[in-house]
């Protein structure tokens, strides 16, 4: 029975194509301006609502049904964490949407600002008008600079429009949008290290609770989502729920963006519908380059487990897919490594950024990230012991659960992964002091 | 404070509550590295005593945030991505020469003060890999020897 089943769910699977949401202006000439967005339909669905006074109760109860889930990488359901905001709340509310991508590998909230730009602001706004939320801020990778003058300008041109400011559309509906920049600190990405950010300080994240829709911006009730997951939701109003739901899998419904970087002929952002055969992405982007062979994939960013190429190439990518091989779908980041990969240096490198973006509050991680990065350093130089090994992964265990944020399970999660999947080669360099690859 | 750098904050300020002046206070830093080229200690009191704040609080932030700079970076600051995403896409070759050829290791500025050489972490747009910044405000993607040569002969 469970076959039959297994085997039904993989040909539905293989039925799985690249389908543009959150991209869909991509190919169009001038993706991020005003003109194209509106010549889809974009910024019909927030006339729509305006116009009707729709109940934002039906609004959420459609995004439940969507199966939508937080795109920044925790995939917690939307819906629901919409739905914890208190609308009744007498005073100032703040959205936040999250563009601080800086997770190795990742880039796909760069391109729906860069190529489709309205409809993230359409997303908002109409998670604005359900949270009933006065202000908003789209909190923007300091490095991507140019896409960060691109987004104020797109802010501009639907402000001109009438899609922003006070009574919007003659509803009586309030609500302003503002872009802001990191300037170079990936703990930004934490919620509460970019609501202490946006407040003008040093980014290290708050104990939880409180969580931000209760106490966020200011104190204020604050909602933070990721840049993708705002921006699926004109199309999810639009279309419904349920067909958004339809292009995915069952507890992974959608499209979802993946980001492939790394040893791939094409490297680029694909979005693909959820459950979509991890072989055939590969196949999108061009296949392993160089005619290589492939010999390790991180799904969804360092903070997701490094996965073999045996295991991987028969994986689906979706939630559940991802995390039944011990990974995850993480934000979407899939970094590919092809045969030639020393996994000792690919893991220094991941350490050392852990280690310096460590914002430094938790003891555990501070000096942990430290140790960690020192260790393989000193194997990648041949100077460490075969007891070196446990060493690393006792101190990653150590630092795993025991921080006020999730950067220390993400600083363990590579080594913990690497060392397991690929231990005979950590043996072998600390053997022969070099890497046999 | 000139009154360019002024109106520029003062933009900035529009987007918090009056009484929220240390909210604008990463985008003062970044406006005024722009003017100045990096971050004196004069630069931070000048910021402080505009947003009301102390001036370790300003301090703090341009400590805390990679992209700030508080000694000189010379004409030009190339930002050059090491991590993961460039690694395997081999920007560590271009490292090695950008070493070889400005004659400087990572944080060291050239004898005749235009470039400075540093190494970043993840930029966000691996897509591109490798890639570096000139200045925090431009990236160039898909590098190669060539297209860094043609860069830095177009640094005049």
């Amino acid at each position: 029975m469970n076959d039959v089943i297994d085997k039904n769910i993989q040909l539905e699977n293989n039925n799985k194509q690249l389908f543009n949401i959150c991209l869909r202006t991509s190919s169009l000439k001038n993706p991020g301006s005003i003109k194209t967005y509106q010549s889809i339909g974009g910024y019909e669905q927030i006339k729509r609502i305006l116009k009707n006074k729709i109940d934002p109760k039906q609004l959420i109860d459609e995004i439940k049904i969507s199966g939508l889930r937080g795109r920044g990488g925790a995939g917690f359901p939307t819906g629901v964490k919409w739905s914890f905001m208190p609308r009744d709340y007498d005073g100032t509310k703040y959205i936040v949407c999250n563009s601080d991508e800086g997770e190795p590998g990742t880039f796909k909230d760069r391109d729906i600002i860069r190529y489709n730009p309205h409809q993230l602001i359409e997303g908002m706004i109409i998670g604005a008008y359900i949270m009933n939320a006065q202000v908003g801020f789209n909190y923007i990778h300091g490095e991507i600079w140019e896409d960060y003058v691109s987004f104020e300008k797109a802010i501009e041109d639907a402000r001109k429009a009438g899609f922003l400011g006070n009574n919007i559309l003659g509803s009586g509906f309030d609500f302003e949008l503002h872009a802001v920049h990191g300037y170079g600190a990936y703990i930004c990405g934490e919620e509460t290290a970019l609501i202490e950010s946006i407040e003008g300080k040093k980014g290290q994240p708050r104990y939880k609770p409180p969580f931000p829709a209760t106490y966020g911006i200011y104190g204020k009730p604050t909602n933070v989502n990721n840049t993708e997951t705002y921006a699926s939701i004109p199309w999810i109003i639009e279309h419904g729920g349920q067909e958004f739901m339809s292009h995915g899998v069952p507890n992974s419904g959608g499209t979802k963006i993946f980001s492939v970087s790394g040893h791939v002929e094409n490297p680029g952002n694909y979005e693909i519908q959820l459950g979509m055969p991890f072989r055939q992405l590969l196949a999108e982007a061009g296949g392993v380059w160089k005619n290589r062979q492939l010999k390790a994939v991180i799904p969804g960013g360092p903070s997701t487990p490094v996965v073999p190429a045996n295991i991987m190439m028969d994986a689906t990518l979706d939630y559940d897919g991802l995390a039944q091989i011990g990974s995850s779908v993480g934000a979407g980041s899939m970094i590919v490594m092809d045969d030639s990969t020393c996994m000792v240096q690919a893991l220094r490198r991941l350490s050392y950024f852990f280690y310096e973006e460590s914002c430094g509050q938790c003891t555990p991680c501070r000096e942990g990230t430290g140790w960690v990065y020192r260790i393989i350093d000193r194997i990648f130089k041949g100077q460490a012991t075969l007891a070196d090994l446990d060493l690393l992964t006792d101190v990653s265990k150590k630092i795993s659960g025991r921080t006020i944020c999730a950067l220390g399970d993400a600083a363990a999660t590579p080594v913990l992964s690497f060392i397991k999947h690929f231990r005979s080669e950590f043996e072998n360099f600390i053997k022969h002091g070099k890497s046999l690859n | 404070m000139n009154l360019k750098l002024k109106k520029l904050i003062d933009k900035e300020l529009k987007k918090y509550p009056s009484d929220k002046k240390q909210s604008a206070v990463i985008a003062a830093l970044a406006i005024m590295q722009n003017e100045r080229g990096w971050l004196s200690k004069e630069d931070i009191s000048e910021v402080a005593l505009y947003l009301d704040m102390p001036e370790i609080a300003v301090l703090e932030v341009a400590t805390f945030y990679n992209m700030f700079d508080l000694k000189s970076v010379g004409k030009y600051k190339l930002s050059i991505c090491t991590n993961i995403s460039c690694m395997l896409r081999d920007a560590d070759h271009i490292v090695n020469h950008l070493k070889e050829k400005l004659q400087i290791d990572f944080n060291e500025v050239t004898k005749d003060g235009k470039f400075c050489l540093k190494e970043s972490e993840c930029m966000g747009a691996c897509g591109g890999a490798p890639l570096l910044t000139v200045n925090n405000q431009k990236m160039h993607e898909n590098l190669n020897i060539d297209k860094v040569d043609q860069l830095l002969k177009e640094l005049k």
